[in-house]
């Protein structure tokens, strides 16, 4: 974007969309283990993540952009997470949150879906036992930056 | 990989053909975590409801089988995830037992051992207080929780070096003194309570709409309520006075004054003034600990057997240094035997049934989770009433699905 000598803001349409699209990414409402708790945290005055637009958590999957994996994926709730994930329309990303998320963390056993990007293309991986929250509002962060690149998430991005 | 089949799809039509069965969760904003319920409908009235559990099933008691004593307790944390040092405190509470080494914790150990139990009860109460008043519509009353919240996390990061999960319990006292700055913080938190408790009660307990949805919903009376195992808030709110901190007291919560809070009424609005008293008396009890942490002393069992001895002294004492190497590469023995410890969680008796056989690791951890047998009363109070009471009632009961599912 410029501003001419005439005052007249110019910008490429593409760059004003991915600005608006960056700064609306709608998370869905999907707590998971401890990390949900922390993902509630952000919303909370001391980090308020009202402040890069991404407060409106949609409790359906249709309405939102972003689904952060809050925790540890039980294998029973591993078809339940691909399944919400598929409902989200395109374009659409994914915050891994937290060391079970990303890896299994310490629950390396039967139980545990070791690392979610066996089931879903992950964008950011935040890492911590759980994140703290500024973890997390760095996390929407690097989303937004991938936006702003012309980055189109998950498996878009991959295609 | 592969992903098994779950059964997802509800049946449309029921067995008499006008009741519909419908399916809540597991991914549904007001069932405090991954709780699946198959609902049978009539209309806007449950007829039945059937909570599936086990959505959250992490195998921790098996993990904790594969680890030393003491790493045994970073798994364990990690199931009541809104009160954590509850279920360190009751963990290293029984291995203590085990061990015989109760009587010799010292006496600032356990000090700071009821402080951060406090604690956690206020942390713990405010996430449910916040997140209770979401499922009714009430948001603002999250943001003055929260806020309140996260007061109490600065003093626990402080304390523990994380904000929700300190492993700061250690087996024979806590894992080293409070910082310095800890105290005057203390203070503050201590002074500002009160008020930040009135502004809550202001937002919520006399707000007419919260009465409306709150009061006669999900009766229990007193037999039902000890029918179904509750314990704490729920079952005090039935008008039972069963705490274990009064019952079977531990870490010295017998030399502290407080009151138990019950109500007679046992509906969703008795269970949320329980909590709300219950964070007052915490805080009574937070008073009398305050004044005993002037008093410096140590925090460790002074046995070289059971807790790493000083970092200072390993490098002037071969003992020392031998001792510490062997309880960092294999941990400690526990004598053979089986005990049941219990404590007084945020959500109610939290328990902990501990088997060693004289090995390095726990034979096995069985817990009593509190939230799992208190989310079985659902059943019994859900038909009859409507859908949208179904999300009060559970929002009442408290559940937290790492423990439920464990």
């Amino acid at each position: 974007m410029e501003m001419s000598p005439g005052h007249f803001l110019l910008a490429r349409l593409d760059d004003v969309a991915r600005w608006a699209q960056s700064t609306s990414v709608w998370p869905l409402t999907m707590g998971l283990a401890c990390c949900a708790i922390e993902m509630m945290t952000v919303t909370s005055p001391e980090y308020d993540i009202a402040r890069l637009g991404s407060e409106v958590f949609r409790s359906s999957p249709r309405q939102a952009d972003l689904m952060i994996v809050s925790g540890r994926v039980a294998q029973k709730m591993a078809p339940v997470v691909k399944r919400l994930y598929d409902q989200m329309a395109d374009p659409k990303w994914v915050i891994s949150m937290g060391a079970c998320a990303s890896s299994g963390g310490i629950f390396d056993n039967y139980a545990i879906v070791q690392g979610v990007d066996t089931i879903i293309p992950v964008d950011v991986y935040v890492p911590g036992c759980p994140p703290s929250p500024d973890g997390l509002l760095y996390a929407v962060n690097l989303i937004q930056q991938q936006i702003r690149e012309g980055g189109r998430g998950g498996i878009l991005a991959r295609s | 990989m592969t992903l098994s089949a779950t059964p997802l799809t509800p049946e449309i039509v029921s067995r008499d053909g006008n009741a519909m069965v419908l399916s809540m969760g597991p991914q549904h904003p007001s069932t405090h975590g991954v709780l699946q319920i198959m609902l049978e409908i009539d209309g806007e009235t449950v007829v039945t409801a059937e909570p599936e559990i086990g959505y959250l099933h992490t195998g921790i008691e098996k993990t904790a089988e594969n680890l030393f004593w003491s790493q045994a307790q970073t798994v364990i944390e990690r199931m009541d995830y809104l009160a954590p040092e509850s279920n360190g405190l009751c963990y290293v509470l029984g291995v203590e037992k085990l061990l015989g080494i109760s009587d010799r914790i010292p006496p600032r150990a356990q000090q700071i051992r009821v402080l951060i139990a406090e604690l956690t009860r206020i942390a713990s109460h405010c996430v449910w207080l916040g997140t209770g008043g979401i499922d009714l519509g009430a948001i603002s009353g999250f943001f003055y929780a929260f806020d309140l919240r996260e007061n109490v996390l600065d003093l626990q990061e402080a304390a523990g070096g994380a904000r929700m999960h300190p492993n700061y319990m250690r087996v024979g006292g806590v894992n080293g003194d409070l910082p310095s700055g800890f105290l005057p913080k203390l203070d503050d938190l201590l002074a500002k309570l009160p008020g930040r408790m009135r502004e809550l009660r202001g937002l919520l307990q006399a707000n007419p709409i919260l009465q409306d949805r709150t009061i006669d919903v999900g009766i229990l009376s007193a037999e039902e309520a000890l029918q179904w195992s509750l314990t704490g808030p729920a079952l005090r709110a039935s008008g039972v006075a069963y705490d274990v901190r009064k019952a079977f007291p531990y870490s010295g919560y017998d030399r502290y004054e407080f009151d138990v809070p019950t109500r007679t009424e046992g509906d969703a609005y008795a269970r949320f003034l329980v909590r709300l008293d219950e964070i007052d008396q915490s805080l009574r009890i937070l008073k009398q600990v305050r004044k005993d942490l002037d008093t410096p002393g140590p925090v460790m069992i002074d046995d070289t057997k059971v807790a790493a001895p000083p970092k200072e002294t390993i490098a002037l004492s071969m003992e020392a240094l031998i001792h510490h190497f062997k309880i960092v590469s294999e941990g400690f023995r526990v004598p053979p035997g089986d005990v049941y410890q219990s404590v007084e969680g945020p959500r109610g008796e939290l328990g902990y049934y501990i088997v060693s056989d004289g090995g390095n690791r726990p034979f096995r951890v069985r817990t009593r989770p509190p939230s799992l047998y208190n989310l079985q009363a659902l059943k019994g109070i859900a038909p009859g009433n409507l859908i949208a009471d179904l999300v009060v009632m559970i929002g009442s009961l408290d559940p937290v699905f790492g423990e439920v599912d464990r």
